[in-house]
């Protein structure tokens, strides 16, 4: 399990992105940075299944689990969506599925996610944590089924 | 611009246009607005603002009927817009000005009404590839309904009309021919002219979608000889909310009304009803009164400086635009044809459209990412979306200069 708890990767993103001052063309620059680090999505799981409905750009997930964490991995064919789901991969990823569920995404907030999925991308936004917190049940019940 | 000697028009100062605009006199992101989004919609001088405003403190009642003073002032002002247009688009008479809720609204009630009483099973409306989604669906519904079959005109890579081929699909089932003037993804000016006049010979009608093309064109309908003409107030520099449809009298006249109201009709019993002449037959309800008032002072801001003087005004920065993003690598221009209105789309291999709508927006430059309303057009060229730069009057050279260096940033960024 990461070291980190949800809440204090959420904090460090927030002192991240207030280095940058609210300037929207940096925000977004950094934004498509953190996309570009995030490491490559498997080719075998870009299928349809995998993608997350509701996104106006296309997003894909895939949700594994690996001792009682899950292991989150995503793409989009867009370099801002790529960056703002990186965020979520980094919060949420290696987390337990009871954290997972009961997360306070607050971060979204406090960076001002308005200002980069405006309002015709939020619902995206938000089906993509909604998938995340369903597929993390999904896992859960499965590996305790298997128990 | 054969009309241009014959009408004094004002010099086209680029610095005294632009102080017209307020809403350009901002910044959006901390930076000056940069607002290349107006084949979507364009901005509003002052004057028709302030017309706006003095219509609801002035004189604001409801139109005909009223034999108070402020709904005669209201009628009178109301009626001197259907008169501007009348003028503006060239129509023999006044009463063949129709005012709609905007283009789309105009094409569903000629396909609701002119359609419906003339197209039957077997029979063909033809239209384009380049067609926005308002002059795709009315029709297919309409084919639906009647049985009728809809076919698409194509177009060659350069994005321009396939005379020949459309030549080749007309027939005597051909009934409606609809038509985009100025394509809204593209920028070509079809020749309607010769698309008129080829529709003709099978008996079809012609409706013209205008709502591109008329503020950058000359609008002649008799010199065209369109047999319906569309077009949206706020593409040309007016409120939103109105859009006019002219139809020749003669067709108006023998078509059924559309919606059934207030104004439309002559004598109601409840046994039978009988219509009014046109145009009121087409114009239930209370009528959009404020805008359509507002709208003869766009008119008016166009005729003052000449929709020719605009026009190449326009094309100036439109090639001025295209030779400056051309060489940037990988970036392919969808719309090549020779005869185009001030629209520039284009998309960069490997970088989303939205990527680049996004930063542009980030530096204050305001264009449209994606299909455009246009889908079908999209598949044509393989493509999912573009990003569109349009250019109104207000428009800079400089301005495109900002935009050239924003999307090499992007670009840049993105491939590093």
């Amino acid at each position: 399990m990461t070291n980190q708890s949800i809440k204090e990767i959420q904090d460090e993103i927030i002192e991240e992105f207030s280095i940058l001052d609210g300037d929207q063309e940096m925000s977004n620059f950094y934004i498509m940075e953190l996309g570009q680090k995030l490491p490559d999505y498997p080719e075998e799981k870009r299928t349809d299944d995998h993608i997350v409905k509701g996104c106006q750009s296309k997003v894909w997930l895939n949700s594994s689990f690996d001792q009682n964490t899950v292991v989150y991995q995503a793409d989009s064919n867009t370099a801002i969506t790529k960056g703002l789901v990186s965020l979520l991969v980094r919060i949420l990823s290696n987390q337990s599925p009871d954290a997972i569920v009961n997360s306070d995404l607050f971060f979204m907030k406090e960076i001002g996610m308005d200002r980069f999925i405006g309002t015709q991308r939020s619902n995206g936004f938000a089906s993509m944590i909604k998938q995340m917190k369903m597929d993390a049940v999904a896992l859960k019940a499965k590996v305790e089924l298997n128990n | 611009m054969e009309n241009i000697s014959e009408q004094t028009v004002k010099a086209f100062d680029i610095e005294e246009i632009r102080s017209q605009f307020p809403i350009l006199n901002q910044t959006v992101n901390n930076k000056p607005l940069v607002y290349f989004d107006n084949a979507a919609t364009n901005q509003k001088p002052q004057r028709v603002i302030d017309s706006l405003v003095d219509y609801y403190s002035g004189f604001n009642a409801n139109i005909h009927r009223g034999i108070h003073t402020l709904a005669e002032k209201a009628t009178s002002e109301f009626e001197n817009t259907r008169e501007a247009v009348q003028r503006y688009i060239n129509a023999a008479e006044k009463e063949e000005v129709i005012f709609t809720y905007g283009t789309t609204d105009g094409i569903n009630l000629v396909a609701e009404t002119f359609g419906k009483a003339n197209v039957k099973q077997g029979d063909e409306i033809i239209i384009s590839t380049m067609e926005h989604h308002s002059n795709i669906v009315p029709w297919q519904m309409l084919c639906e309904e009647k049985g009728a079959k809809l076919i698409v005109i194509p177009i060659n890579d350069k994005g321009e009309l396939l005379l020949d081929e459309f030549e080749n699909l007309l027939s005597e089932r051909t009934k409606i021919v609809s038509l985009v003037y100025a394509s809204n993804s593209l920028g070509t000016i079809n020749p309607v002219k010769e698309v008129i006049s080829k529709a003709h010979k099978y008996g079809a009608k012609v409706l013209l979608d205008g709502a591109q093309a008329s503020a950058h064109l000359k609008i002649d309908v008799q010199k065209l000889d369109a047999d319906f003409y569309v077009l949206s107030s706020h593409k040309m520099y007016g409120p939103t909310g109105v859009g006019i449809l002219y139809g020749k009298s003669s067709l108006l006249e023998d078509m059924p009304p559309y919606r059934g109201g207030g104004e439309m009709i002559r004598e109601v019993t409840f046994e039978k009803t009988t219509y009014n002449d046109i145009p009121y037959k087409f114009e239930a309800g209370t009528p959009n009164i404020a805008d359509v008032v507002a709208l003869k002072k766009a008119i008016e801001f166009v005729e003052e400086y000449g929709i020719e003087q605009i026009g190449e005004y326009e094309d100036e920065v439109l090639k001025y635009a295209t030779e400056a993003l051309r060489p940037i690598h990988g970036l392919r221009i969808i719309g090549e044809a020779n005869e185009k209105v001030s629209v520039l789309s284009f998309y960069v291999e490997g970088v989303h459209h939205f990527d680049i709508g996004q930063i542009m927006d980030s530096q204050g430059i305001a264009v449209r990412t994606g299909h455009h309303c246009t889908e079908p057009l999209m598949n044509r060229f393989g493509i999912e979306g573009t990003v569109r730069a349009s250019f109104s009057a207000y428009n800079t050279i400089e301005e495109v200069d900002k935009m050239k260096q924003s999307l090499e940033r992007v670009i840049s960024f993105l491939r590093k």
